[in-house]
């Protein structure tokens, strides 16, 4: 199965429309703390999450607003989260680097780089074990796989079969690092590949590229193939962080991909064959635009977690344990 | 099973007793857990053809099959985070690390992961996962086979921190450890798999919340946890010839500390010694001491002496390692200073 390229489009604004609100927030001072934005890559998260089911889980990394938000987490829930609010998806204890959302098994932003892999593995175990024929996809960036959890985990999921989706979305930095600075061979299918895995490079600006590489990899995953590991090539057209003053790209390396912009170029595509208006694209962007306005009025309104409960959570509340920390 | 285990101090068992030792206890805890709960496996290196590298799993290959005594690649950050995974996605996992020097490769998995996703998730995501690890000197194996870093784990929230020194709670921690909705780190001391004893042939569960009394005493209290625990009560038979009564506490739990039970020895008899095998800067026995001024400060006669491990990485010459660790004399002459 693929996705309608039109779902894909309106998802992909969703993002972009909603991160550029986050934005403009930090820039008031209405969310703190670090804000990494996904403008550019949003093709491989909407590409990737049409093609899970429910009963698959998610994990991601710090740039994560994307991937939540392609997996279906509310986005009130998300916006409150940036808040820090009560009503957030990670009860205002997570922030941006850590949304989680239990209902749509989205297993968090893990921000230390290459973390989420162990736990992406036990995932997949976990179903494996439970002969369930769930999918865990598992997002990751190139600086990511110079870790050595990335080669733990590679190794082992390929020698126990597991159902791992592993999507490196490859935007050519680690942080402020170029690729060529950071890895002795740069083409990472190639090296995911050397571990016996089935491996390929996708044009991860082209959504519909990205989604027809993600139905083939979870077929083959959902059946049992073992992991499959996508290098989605893609850029992310912003800093690193809100902090990242991009003192190490070019400003036309910058510029290129910006013209490969993985909405625009839907967006054309769809417009040359006819299944698109400018009247039609305004009016998605419209509505898009009018949900964030939504969520994030809600978010301002939501009500902050009462400082007594700062301990909650630490030990569940049915442990002995929890008393400790009170 | 968990309501009627933590009601409970230690087992309640009332069977006959038989010989055992803690390697056997430890294995007769697994086989159990095994055997009651399709959700529980094991998964660590050389837990299934080897037998455990301290043979505490041995044979339980050949009884449960591969895919519940699961052999691992060495790659323990990625098998320890597969424990925490699993433990999301509905199971019941145990994860063996060698030894607790090796469990640094998995610390991020640990910490930031089984130690966080609580908290971090507003409380979606529990993690109940054992991990059991090999702690402590003794054996001669140097530097990087031979520390006590439980102390470390157990400045983190989040985590639930074991050492059995018993054989009853080698026999019964692991029970109530699976029952526990956290993760719970489980510290087997080397020293002690051979320790032979009897135990009785229905022990279980135990609870996990309070600190034991081994030794009741008048004149000092000595706390102590583990690998620790033999030889402290050792120290308080000497110390009876020096006509000082000891008491002598078994933490049990490291984290989160029972205070009660320690604080409640110390008014008592006035002193105490903290026997630790962790090194003294920055450890679980200067956080007991400082629990023990802030609760018990006007019961004390004297202040709280510490019996810790040389500050050195630990050496292999036996007469070294030796002198690196608290020992029987060192308490000794610890607990009769607290008489000033």
């Amino acid at each position: 199965m693929t996705a309608e390229p039109l779902d894909l489009l309106r998802t992909m604004l969703l993002i972009r429309r909603f991160e550029e609100r986050c934005a403009e927030l930090y820039s008031g001072g209405q969310i703190r703390g670090f804000l990494h934005l996904y403008v550019g890559e949003e093709a491989v998260a909407a590409g990737v999450c049409a093609e899970l089911t429910e009963d698959d889980s998610v994990v991601s990394t710090y740039r994560e607003h994307g991937h939540a938000l392609a997996r279906g987490v509310p986005l009130e829930s998300l916006m409150a989260e940036m808040f820090g609010k009560v009503t957030g998806c990670s009860r205002g204890r997570g922030g941006s680097m850590h949304l989680f959302d239990r209902s749509r098994r989205f297993v968090g932003g893990n921000a230390v780089v290459g973390g989420g892999l162990p736990l992406a593995l036990g995932l997949a175990l976990g179903d494996r074990m439970q002969g369930t024929p769930a999918v865990t996809a598992c997002f990751f960036g190139d600086g990511a796989m110079a870790e050595g959890e990335f080669h733990e985990v590679l190794n082992l999921a390929v020698l126990w079969r597991l159902p791992l989706l592993l999507c490196c979305e490859n935007n050519l930095y680690a942080m402020g690092t170029s690729i060529a600075k950071e890895h002795g061979s740069t083409e990472l299918a190639l090296r995911a590949a050397s571990y016996g895995a089935t491996a390929w490079p996708v044009d991860g600006m082209d959504a519909v590229a990205v989604n027809r590489a993600a139905a083939r990899a979870v077929d083959e995953v959902r059946g049992g193939a073992g992991p499959v590991f996508l290098e989605l090539r893609t850029y992310r057209f912003r800093a690193h962080s809100m902090y990242d003053p991009d003192r190490y790209r070019a400003k036309d390396e910058i510029a290129d991909w910006r013209d490969r912009d993985p909405i625009e170029l839907l967006a054309a595509r769809l417009r040359a064959d006819g299944s698109l208006t400018d009247a039609d694209l305004a009016e998605i962007d419209a509505e898009v635009v009018a949900r964030v306005t939504a969520a994030v009025e809600a978010a301002a309104a939501g009500e902050e977690e009462p400082v007594e409960e700062l301990t909650r959570f630490v030990y569940s509340d049915t442990s002995t344990a929890a008393r400790s920390v009170r | 099973m968990t309501a009627k285990a933590r009601s409970k101090a230690t087992s309640s068992a009332k069977g006959p007793l038989v010989e055992t030792t803690y390697r056997d206890a430890l294995r007769e805890a697994l086989r159990e857990a095994l055997r009651e709960d399709d959700r529980v496996f094991l998964m660590g290196e050389d837990v299934g053809s080897y037998g455990g590298c301290f043979a505490v799993s041995l044979g339980l290959l050949e009884e449960f099959g591969p895919e519940r005594v699961r052999d691992t690649p060495l790659s323990e950050s990625a098998f320890v985070g597969a424990g925490i995974g699993a433990a999301i996605q509905g199971m019941r996992p145990i994860v063996e690390v060698m030894t607790v020097n090796f469990s640094m490769l998995a610390l991020d998995q640990i910490v930031n992961n089984a130690a966080a996703l609580l908290h971090m998730s507003g409380g979606q995501y529990p993690v109940p996962l054992v991990i059991r690890m090999t702690t402590g000197a003794g054996r001669q194996l140097a530097a990087q086979h031979s520390h006590s870093l439980e102390g470390w784990y157990a400045h983190v929230p989040g985590i639930r921190i074991v050492a059995p020194a018993t054989l009853e709670d080698a026999r019964g921690m692991l029970a109530t450890a699976l029952s526990d909705p956290d993760p719970v780190l489980l510290f087997e001391h080397g020293s002690l798999y051979t320790m032979k004893g009897t135990l009785r042939a229905d022990a279980g569960a135990v609870d996990l919340d309070r600190a034991a009394v081994r030794r009741p005493g008048t004149d000092v209290t000595l706390i102590a946890y583990g690998g620790m625990l033999a030889r402290t009560l050792e120290a308080a038979e000497a110390l009876d010839a020096e006509g000082m009564s000891a008491e002598v506490v078994d933490l049990r739990t490291l984290r989160p500390l029972d205070d009660a039970t320690i604080v409640g020895s110390v008014r008592n008899t006035h002193r105490a010694v903290v026997v630790d095998e962790g090194w003294r800067s920055g450890s679980l026995s200067a956080e007991i001491v400082a629990r023990i001024q802030e609760q018990a400060f006007y019961d004390l006669d004297a202040p709280v002496e510490r019996v810790c491990s040389a500050e050195v990485p630990m050496p292999y010459a036996h007469q070294l390692e030796a002198a690196a660790l608290p020992q029987v004399a060192s308490i000794v002459a610890a607990a009769l200073r607290t008489k000033g």
